[in-house]
């Protein structure tokens, strides 16, 4: 296994030859570039990088990029990361998801995965709606936002995915927005060097579904305090800030999960001596 | 407020020419990036305007480095990281729309070219290097040429009637 | 004093009596004397102190079914055993031995004109400090079966290392009451004597056979939650895996389950999870997953009785219709089924060979009968399976994951591998891998994966097929043994009968099963199916001659080889 890390890579590097077909002014056009930005800054190369993705705009991101990628089911994403991310130390492993895919049908695997704090980083495209089904209401929509499937808004309490997150074990918390991607892509790159669990919420407007969210560049802004270690603190914080707040909110220091694999302490021969009389 | 990159130094004539070109490079990518998204979603009007700007800038990043002579601009771009973000002229991805019309695409491009005429003229004005200053001010003119460029491709164009965006076919479901 | 070939023993009890713990320590010392067994049990639906009985069957020869009847039962008393009274068949031959303070045996006892006799088995173990009452059971059930009380101390000396001293003496002492009371009683048969030819001898479940098959096939990944029965699978696995620098992880469910080793799998580790009905219904979307996106991996269903949540701790064979059919689109991948306790090495470990070797999803159908039963047998052959994935190690030019070669199955790049980049996705794709919508990319993607399974080589070991006759009976899974056995009687009545036993379920394999069926005029399926599954299965695929007759019923009970040697015989040309 070749470990060398190659110097100078180029975003472009990184990108396939596959158009996306995300409509024009789609947040994750900035996502995807950030992700290139952020990989050739790592310099790792794009055969060691995994990008794992479940169902919806967000998840078609692995086959725009030239790591290897699988493209699952819906929800289903982090447990395929962290059965390849145990067996695969060695890899760079990246899950993308949307705020459908991530907080709906994914809520459990959410929660354990920031719980089992395995190394690999968690990216979430919320647009707050649901795009590739063509516009239901997402966990993160907003109660009065009216659409088909919930006339005159859900009325339902917007779920808070930092929040969860933190609760739950994540090691690693920030908040970006597509639009300002160079700092997106300086964040992901300290969130894939953070050990354990990363989970980065990106904002990524949606253009033909919530034409609304054109006014998100306005309404994002820097943090007003830096990342704390504290997790009471950050609590406090992410549970009162107004869920434009950017910048890295929280940094913890529990260990990664890291289960022994590839060491083989006996022979397999010796496994059938227990069933011996 | 969501902003771009902050303006990177300029501390030697390597520096300006680097970020210069590199400023043109960035805009033939951004381009063609537009081109590829106009291309897949069947707006061939925009292809060809996307493409002729990529081919444009594309000519000012060669004059660029032939003015630099000596200095090889993109091994310096390269070595000092140049812009950290996007640069001047990057179109603004999230302005795009897949029946946007050419005048939605040089009022992108005006934005740009503004931009970077803004850049150049914030190294006349702080500049102490005289060397540095004489060059930033060809690229003042030169970006100024650009931006009247633009306006001139605009009076070709109107401004689309309201409804340019109306398509009678709802949204598909891919997956 | 009759001698026969094997006896078949139930102990009773219940509120922590024990029952389970001595029909244990009475199987390992049997099989430390030399015989082969079949331990199983039966027990209430309570966590604790619940009503339980160990069946256990002993003989010189592999036993992989239970008797028709018991031969002895001896209970240590009887409260609420009316409740699985169903499976605790006796007959005029059978000797019951019940405590005086133990309550009435079920009603099914005294119907059956079985012998009773009383043994005051609490009232002797008062008489013994720390003294309890199924040791004195084991006692006297090893005195009348003619296991040594050698045999016996050896192994309460093995499972009390721990407990100290007095422990151990005190249940040695009650098999010494046990042996001493049984003296006076005559059970009318002996079981012929043990032949020890030196194999080597091996106590094991199902369950757990099949995780040495497992490792054997060279799994290293294990994902699961726990579910009954399958859940000992894990247990086992847990720490063989450590040891052989594999990992098991415990998911939050089975979704997480199978996608995490979907994802092992992918990043290049043979994977494995085990799971029963309502879990394999769970992980079905993955399954699909899987198929479409080639990746190896290997299920293990240990069947219970169902629908939806069923009767969690019975066997029956009502899954093969999900695990075959189960999947949405055309989603051909492999079903296997072990036959037996001993066949669950085999056929898991042949189950991960073909897996990784066909890059396809295996489900492996085995049974709550095979899973959790317990059976002393002489150490099976090793077999040379192991998994062997056709990779792309190293990549020229643009590299086609999903290749059209011939054959189907198209060499995989694994994650690290330079230049082999791909998205591996559930959407159809080109031979590179991109999604398409098209239709002749779609054709001839489906068409690979058929064609790699079908044109695979499986050879004999997809089916047991034995014997000759113009009758075949058709049958899988845990009822081979039974199915055997009934064939055997009839054999001795003169009737030939020739049996037919798939392991390999899918791909169907219609010129071979047409090859087994050449001459036969009649055919008797035997299933643990309500429904009948595997008659409908046979019917859908395979030609099947003249008369077909079904002897199917759901579980809890099994099948028993008299049913069918008597299902054998009453259907005379």
């Amino acid at each position: 296994m070749n470990l060398d890390v190659r110097p100078a890579c180029k975003p472009g590097d990184y990108k396939s030859d596959v158009k996306p077909i995300w409509c024009p002014g789609c947040g994750d056009y900035h996502v995807l570039l950030s992700f290139t930005r952020a990989f050739a800054q790592l310099g790792v190369p794009p055969e060691r990088i995994a990008v794992i993705s479940g169902i919806g705009c967000s998840s078609r991101i692995p086959a725009y990029t030239n790591c290897y990628g699988f493209h699952g089911v819906h929800g289903r994403s982090l447990a395929l990361a962290a059965g390849l991310k145990v067996t695969r130390p060695d890899l760079t492993v990246v899950v993308a998801s949307g705020d459908g895919d991530g907080y709906s049908i994914g809520g459990n695997h959410f929660i354990h995965a920031c719980r089992r704090n395995i190394d690999m980083t968690y990216v979430v495209m919320d647009n707050h709606i649901y795009g590739m089904t063509k516009g239901q209401p997402s966990p993160t929509t907003e109660p009065e936002f009216d659409t088909a499937l919930s006339p005159g808004g859900t009325g339902l309490r917007p779920f808070h995915p930092l929040v969860v997150a933190l609760a739950s074990g994540a090691n690693f918390i920030a908040r970006c927005f597509s639009g300002d991607f160079n700092q997106t892509a300086d964040i992901l790159v300290e969130a894939i060097e953070h050990p354990g669990f990363s989970f980065v919420e990106i904002l990524s407007p949606c253009v033909t579904f919530r034409p609304d969210e054109k006014e998100w560049k306005n309404m994002v802004h820097p943090a007003p305090v830096g990342p704390t270690d504290d997790p009471a603190k950050a609590a406090r914080r992410i549970m009162t800030d107004d869920g434009f707040n950017l910048g890295v909110l929280y940094r913890g220091k529990r260990q990664p999960y890291r289960p022994e694999f590839g060491a083989q302490v006996s022979d397999p021969a010796e496994l059938e001596k227990e069933f011996e009389l | 407020m969501s902003k771009r990159a902050a303006t990177p130094k300029v501390a030697s004539l390597a520096d300006l020419f680097a970020l210069a070109w590199q400023i043109e490079a960035d805009a033939v990518e951004r381009y063609k990036l537009l081109a590829d998204q106009m291309e897949t979603h069947n707006n061939p009007e925009l292809v060809k305007v996307f493409r002729d700007l990529a081919r444009a800038e594309g000519i000012h990043a060669e004059e660029i480095r032939r003015l630099a002579g000596d200095i090889d601009v993109v091994e310096h771009a390269r070595k000092t990281g140049g812009w950290k973000g996007e640069s001047p002229e990057e179109a603004d991805l999230s302005a795009a729309h897949y029946m946007m019309t050419p005048w939605h695409a040089l009022q992108m491009a005006l934005v740009g070219e503004k931009r970077a005429l803004a850049f150049f003229t914030g190294i006349v004005e702080t500049t102490k290097d005289a060397k540095i200053k004489q060059m930033a001010a060809e690229f003042v003119e030169e970006e100024a040429e650009h931006v009247n460029l633009v306006h001139r491709l605009l009076r070709k164009y109107p401004e689309p009637a309201e409804g340019w965006a109306d398509d009678p076919d709802p949204p598909n479901t891919v997956e | 004093m009759t001698e026969v070939a094997n006896l078949s023993v139930a102990i009773v009890g219940s509120g922590g009596a024990g029952a389970l713990t001595a029909g244990n320590l009475l199987i390992e010392a049997a099989s430390a004397a030399g015989w082969q067994g079949l331990l199983t049990r039966t027990v209430g639906p309570q966590i604790r102190g619940g009503e339980a009985a160990a069946l256990l069957r002993l003989a010189n020869h592999p036993i992989e079914c239970l008797a028709d009847r018991l031969d002895l039962m001896i209970g240590i008393d009887w409260l609420n055993a009316q409740r699985f009274g169903a499976e605790l068949d006796t007959g005029p031959h059978s000797l019951v031995i019940g405590d005086p303070q133990g309550g009435d045996p079920p009603p099914s006892v005294a119907k059956s004109g079985a012998r009773v006799v009383q043994i005051p088995m609490k009232e002797m173990a008062k008489g013994i400090p720390d003294g309890r009452p199924n040791m004195i059971a084991l006692g006297v059930t090893g005195k009348l079966l003619g296991v040594g009380e050698n045999f016996l101390s050896a192994f309460i000396e093995k499972r009390l290392a721990g407990k100290g001293p007095a422990a151990i003496e005190a249940s040695k002492a009650g098999i010494r009451a046990g042996f001493r009371a049984a003296a006076g009683i005559d059970l009318g048969m002996r079981l012929s004597a043990p032949k020890p030819n030196g194999a080597k001898r091996w106590l094991t479940s199902g369950n757990e056979a099949v995780g040495l098959g497992a490792i054997r096939g060279g799994i290293r990944f294990a994902a699961a939650y726990p579910i009954t029965p399958a859940t000992e699978i894990l247990e086992w696995l847990a720490p063989a895996l450590a040891r052989t620098g594999g990992v098991l992880l415990q998911a939050e469910d089975e979704l997480a389950a199978i996608n995490m080793i979907i994802g092992a799998s992918f990043g290049g580790t043979p994977s494995l999870t085990a799971t029963s009905g309502p879990g394999l219904s769970l992980m079905i979307e993955a399954l699909g997953l899987a198929t479409a996106s080639e990746i190896p991996l290997v299920v293990i269903d240990v069947m219970r009785g169902g629908p939806s949540t069923g009767i969690p701790t019975k066997s029956e064979q009502a899954d093969l219709n999900i695990a075959v059919y189960g999947l949405h689109g055309d989603a051909p991948h492999l079903v296997l089924a072990p036959q037996s306790v001993a066949d669950c090495l085999f056929t898991t470990q042949w189950a991960a060979y073909l897996a990784e070797s066909l890059q396809a999803p295996t489900i492996v159908l085995s049974d709550q009968f095979v899973g959790q039963s317990l059976v002393a047998i002489e150490r099976p052959a090793d077999v040379a399976f192991i998994g062997q994935r056709l990779r792309a190690s190293e990549v020229n030019g643009v590299y086609k994951r999903y290749a059209l070669a011939a054959g189907g199955v198209s060499p995989m790049a694994i994650p690290g591998t330079p230049g082999g980049q791909y998205t591996a996705d559930g959407l159809t794709h080109n031979e590179r891998g991109t999604p398409t919508s098209g239709a002749t990319d779609h054709q001839a993607q489906l068409d690979k994966r058929a064609r790699k399974l079908n044109e695979f080589v499986y050879g004999d070991h997809w089916a047991t097929i034995e014997g000759a006759g113009d009758l075949a009976l058709v049958t899988w899974g845990s009822l081979t043994g039974a199915a055997r056995e009934g064939i055997a009687r009839a054999a001795a009545d003169g009737i030939e009968v020739a049996l037919i036993a798939p392991r390999l379920l899918s791909p169907v394999q219609p010129e071979r099963f047409a090859a087994a069926l050449k001459g036969k005029k009649r055919v008797l399926i035997v299933e643990q199916s309500h429904g009948g599954q595997f008659h409908r299965y046979l019917r859908a695929h395979y030609d099947l001659p003249g008369e077909v007759r079904v002897l199917n019923r759901p579980g809890p009970l099994p099948i028993k080889a008299g049913e069918i040697h008597r299902a054998i015989t009453e259907w005379r040309v």
